[in-house]
């Protein structure tokens, strides 16, 4: 049993702040602010991550009114996660998680558990991804001059922070499925959506096992940010176990960005992708009562540039949180 | 499920890659790049001996490549033309550019200082490598 | 006639890279070193100097003269010297592309900053 069901944790507020790119894309107009400089008036693009996070966490502990939380889980994309310089400004117990893409669910799943388990009132969960920053770190420097293989993707700017509570409020947290690592000898880092698109498989297979649904309890199932191909792939893979997708699959790296149009290749990706699409789109769609219930599967490719370069193939997992509206 | 049927499941879903179009591109850039190179060589030659014009003629390349860099330029021209700029030497300027401007933050020493030769580094060792190596063959050879 | 050899020659080597790079996993760091030891190759088969000569600076320009001039300044060093020639001349024609370059890239890092 790798499902938690939760009986009252309530979503108190949440913040978005998302780039550029992601503000002239379809969910622009759903995101609380952008910001259009890469740096946000800092020396460079880690700080720029550590900035935007202060900025969204503050907002959000504002909007919320809280003065204190009792514990924060966080997590980013850089090595040994830039969110702990953030950390220690905000005087709370800190636990940093690393799940790559998957951090938006695997903060607030494990959030939720504190507030259930561990009696807390308010329980912080907040990611962030950096364009610039997670380039730098995974691929190349930003101003070389190489040509992106087609089917990758591109790291969404964007950071997400929400504040969980046992307060009554219309919307609720209510499971929270940890996924296992699979690895299915998929090795190539440019296209990371296929090496995902299984353990986003098992992990919603799983979840309907444990809670015994299929996709009519849901009204959206969106996957973290497999991308064109690694959504196509997922959908074929479902479909072939006897599911009936009826348009309630859906994924967030093609929902934050116009494919067609912005020239992003296969789609977004990076953990701001998911939490962002989560806090900003769909909790909006569940509080105006176009919606009742949905999954997000939060997919992560867990690969490290040294073992990849050892030509290792690349672990992935994915986690589900269900929210719904209360 | 399992991994043969999974990778059979992979290799139905493929983007289309247009290989054709960014050969092309590849090839007229790389070519575009040669005749102006040519035509500055052929300028060059009426102040400059025949090998220092040649020389001047490279210099100039590698020192646009390294200021396009600069200015955020290169990387937006190489999304289209690929190989047409990184095959000849301005890829080898960019490489250098584009590591040492990243690293930036990190230091003078640390920073722009070793981090410069994180990409172009394997041209270098290769090129020098490889040159003993035939030069030491073909001394060989020709001493027989 | 050494404007056509030129941009068929530069041309056709990076439409070599480019094919390399659509169709294999390798990145443009295999490439380049690929295309230096092929240059390297070519000198010592006598063929670059004859292909400087038809297309110009062309030849000069990909990647592959870097492999050429190293290997063509040890060869004629060593054949003045004797075999320490291949070690003493190895940078004899390509110091000042390599210097030039590690010049400019510190001065570009030092005034300028990365964009997105």
């Amino acid at each position: 049993m790798t499902t938690l069901q939760f009986k009252n944790v309530y979503v108190k507020s949440e913040n978005v702040i998302v780039g550029k790119l992601e503000k002239e894309g379809p969910l622009g107009s759903y995101f609380d602010d952008y910001t259009c400089d890469p740096y946000l008036n800092q020396p460079s693009f880690e700080q720029a991550e550590i900035e935007m996070n202060r900025l969204c966490v503050d907002k959000c502990l504002k909007k919320g009114k809280a003065e204190t939380v009792d514990l924060i889980y966080a997590g980013d994309l850089i090595n040994q996660l830039c969110t702990h310089y953030l950390a220690s400004e905000l005087k709370a117990p800190f636990v940093g998680l690393y799940g790559a893409c998957s951090n938006s669910a695997l903060t607030i799943g494990h959030a939720a558990m504190a507030v259930e388990h561990l009696h807390m009132k308010h329980v912080l969960a907040f990611t962030s991804s950096h364009t610039q920053a997670a380039e730098r770190q995974f691929r190349y420097p930003n101003e070389y001059g190489v040509q992106k293989k087609e089917c990758s993707t591109s790291t969404v700017t964007a950071s997400g922070a929400v504040l969980l509570s046992n307060e009554f409020s219309d919307l609720k947290v209510t499971s929270f499925t940890i996924g296992s690592v699979v690895d299915w000898q998929f090795s190539d880092v440019n296209d990371m959506g296929k090496a995902m698109a299984p353990a986003a498989y098992q992990t919603i297979m799983t979840h309907f096992e444990d809670l015994g649904r299929t996709f009519d309890d849901y009204d959206l199932i969106v996957s973290g940010d497999l991308g064109k191909i690694g959504y196509a792939m997922l959908s074929e893979m479902i479909e072939k176990a006897r599911f009936q997708l009826e348009n309630k699959l859906n994924d967030c790296g093609i929902m934050i960005y116009d494919i067609n149009h912005q020239d992003v290749f296969c789609g977004g990706s990076g953990c701001g992708c998911s939490m962002a699409v989560l806090l900003g789109k769909l909790f909006k769609d569940l509080r105006s009562k176009k919606m009742k219930r949905i999954l997000l599967v939060a997919t992560g490719s867990l690969h490290n540039v040294f073992l990849t370069q050892q030509k290792l193939s690349i672990p992935s997992v994915a986690h589900a949180i269900c929210i719904e509206r209360s | 499920m399992n991994q043969k049927e999974l990778h059979e499941i992979s290799s139905r879903h493929q983007v289309n890659d247009h290989k054709a179009r960014k050969a092309l591109i590849a090839f007229i850039s790389a070519g575009m790049l040669a005749v102006s190179g040519q035509l500055l060589n052929d300028w060059l030659m009426i102040y400059f001996s025949k090998e220092n014009a040649g020389i001047l003629t490279i210099l100039f390349f590698i020192f646009i490549a390294a200021i396009l860099t600069g200015m955020g330029i290169y990387d937006k021209l190489a999304k289209y033309a690929g190989a047409g700029l990184f095959i000849p030497i301005t890829g080898f300027s960019n490489a250098l550019s584009s590591s040492a401007l990243e690293c930036k933050r990190e230091g003078l020493i640390y920073g722009i200082g070793s981090n410069m030769f994180k990409l172009a580094g394997s041209v270098i060792t290769y090129g020098i490598v490889s040159a003993i190596i035939f030069s030491l063959i073909t001394y060989w050879v020709r001493m027989l | 006639m050494t404007y056509l050899y030129g941009f068929l020659f530069c041309g056709g080597c990076a439409l070599a890279g480019q094919m390399i790079y659509d169709n294999t996993k390798l990145t443009p760091g295999h490439i380049t070193s690929l295309f230096v030891v092929i240059g390297s190759l070519l000198e010592c088969l006598n063929v670059y100097d004859f292909l400087i000569r038809i297309c110009g600076i062309g030849a000069t320009l990909p990647i592959l003269s870097f492999g050429h001039s190293l290997t063509h300044a040890s060869l004629s060093a060593a054949q003045n010297e004797g075999w320490i020639g291949i070690l003493t001349g190895l940078f004899d024609k390509t110091a000042s592309g390599i210097s030039f370059a590690i010049f400019m890239a510190f001065w570009v890092a030092i005034f300028f900053k990365a964009h997105d």
